[in-house]
């Protein structure tokens, strides 16, 4: 692994110019975008537009064909890649949760700094409590996967995620499969995180909630980013005509 | 001769088509226990070995190896596309001529694994060779993004499938398992072909020797083995619902 000397002031991720095909279909066509530390950016546009490949190529869950995401200073499209330490560094939250369905919320907090960090049972345990009552799940703390709500097992995928003490958390349209009426808990605790500092990468259909939280936003299209900015000026100044097609769209 | 022994020697000299001698002759009833206790070390052994083989079977098929694959898909072909009982005569008779052997008093020459060996060997590869299909469609039943949350969380392969895909198949496989390994109990006896001593082969040689004994015999057995094989069921069963999950697959 190349040696590397991240500093706070240089973006904690940065990804250049970055393509990805699954077979003949071109995904993702030359992205880049950089994320500073404590930043919330929120990637918002239509479906297969490659937001989630984006997203999923951080972590190193897809693989890129060419370009260069570095978290951290350390290069991500790398063979030699230290797959472990990266997923240290990132936590993700996926769309359908995806929790141990044979293990209670406590223990699919505790698994992986158990298993993964070998770290003292009881220490992660307290920590796990911690991140229940943090994402206001106390009381739950033995109830299973298939005895909770969709909002109540999207926020242990967040406390999950959050005990492996990331730098940074992915969220893959984590509020896409939750009934109406639980979308608004699991926004809390995302914007709990973010008001905490936490870096932030949104993927999300929630343009309200983008608006009211992002740092930054970014519109793709077809494999490439159209237009990016503050949210203050992003909802009201669009200056592309797809940018401007979606958002009357959806907005 | 207690009362016990004194009711099957009478029914014996009133109906002598129902002789169960071996409820009276003390010599035929160590026998029946020799067989009996043999037929379960074979059923516990060929269990607990076929089930490790399924696990094992089960992973590598899903290796990147192209060669480790296609050495489990033969392995899985030829145990389940023959008989049993002539893996069981190829096993003994084939193989065993090829086995080394050695001298425990220096006149006999014995085979390293004799008959009980290779009796355990080949019934577990038989049963093995379904378990492994059993445990693998327990492993494609295990959703892609629940080992994909796994994988984000650090997990390496092996984990993933020890903490995360193993306790969701097997509770997908446990019903197959189940059939499979009340099978296995059940071809046991087919080791009665290389001589192993268990409870069918104790059972014929008492009716060979004692022709009236027939029909006691085959009752005995039947009733032996809806006791073991029912034993085994229950036990899968308690099992299986200990292992039930909360709100999950119902």
């Amino acid at each position: 692994m190349s040696i590397h000397n991240w500093e706070a002031s240089q973006p904690i991720i940065s990804i250049n110019d970055v393509h990805k095909s699954f077979g003949a279909l071109e995904v993702l066509k030359g992205v880049s975008l950089d994320v500073m530390k404590g930043e919330v950016i929120c990637v918002i546009g239509p479906s297969g537009s490659g937001k989630s490949t984006l997203i999923r190529c951080i972590n190193a869950l897809n693989d890129i064909d060419s370009g260069s995401i570095k978290v951290e200073g350390r290069e991500v499209n790398d063979p030699d890649l230290d797959k472990l330490a990266l997923r240290k560094k990132v936590g993700m939250v996926f769309q359908q949760y995806n929790l141990f369905p044979h293990k209670t919320a406590l223990e699919n907090i505790m698994m992986a700094p158990v298993k993964v960090l070998k770290q003292p049972k009881d220490e992660v345990e307290k920590r796990a409590r911690t991140l229940i009552k943090r994402v206001n799940l106390e009381g739950k703390e033995d109830g299973y996967p298939g005895e909770l709500s969709g909002g109540q097992q999207q926020r242990v995928a967040i406390a999950r995620s959050l005990a492996m003490n990331p730098d940074v958390m992915l969220f893959d349209e984590v509020t896409a499969a939750l009934d109406p009426e639980t979308v608004k808990e699991v926004l809390v605790a995302i914007k709990n995180l973010a008001q905490d500092g936490m870096t932030c990468i949104l993927v999300t259909h929630e343009m309200g909630f983008a608006r009211e939280i992002a740092d930054h936003i970014y519109f793709t299209d077809r494999g490439v980013i159209v237009e990016h900015g503050p949210p203050s000026s992003f909802f009201t100044d669009a200056k592309d005509p797809r940018t401007k097609e979606f958002l009357s769209q959806i907005l | 001769m207690n009362s016990f022994q004194q009711f099957f020697f009478d029914l014996n000299e009133k109906y002598p088509k129902w002789n169960f001698i071996f409820f009276y002759d003390p010599t035929q009833t160590d026998r029946v226990l020799s067989g009996l206790w043999m037929t379960i070390q074979l059923a516990v052994v060929c269990v607990i070995l076929s089930v490790v083989i399924g696990l094992i079977g089960a992973w590598l098929q899903g290796s990147h190896s192209r060669f480790l694959r296609s050495i489990v898909q033969g392995y899985i072909q030829f145990f389940r596309n023959t008989p049993p009982l002539i893996q069981l005569l190829f096993f003994y008779f084939a193989l065993g001529q090829f086995t080394p052997t050695y001298s425990p008093d220096g006149w006999l020459e014995v085979p390293i694994i004799s008959n009980v060996g290779w009796a355990i060997i080949s019934l577990s590869f038989f049963a093995g060779a379904f378990n492994v299909e059993i445990f693998r469609a327990g492993i494609e039943a295990v959703p892609e993004s629940t080992q994909e949350a796994a994988e984000a969380l650090g997990m390496n392969r092996l984990q993933i499938y020890l903490y995360v895909v193993l306790p969701l198949a097997f509770r997908v496989s446990l019903p197959a398992l189940n059939n499979n390994l009340v099978n296995l109990v059940k071809t046991t006896t087919q080791a009665l072909a290389i001589a192993v001593p268990e409870l069918l082969y104790q059972m014929v040689s008492i009716y060979n020797d004692y022709s009236t004994a027939q029909n006691a015999s085959m009752t005995v057995l039947f009733v032996v083995y809806i006791i073991l094989v029912g034993i085994l069921v229950i036990a899968m069963n308690r099992w299986e619902k200990a292992n039930r999950i909360p709100g999950y697959g119902n």
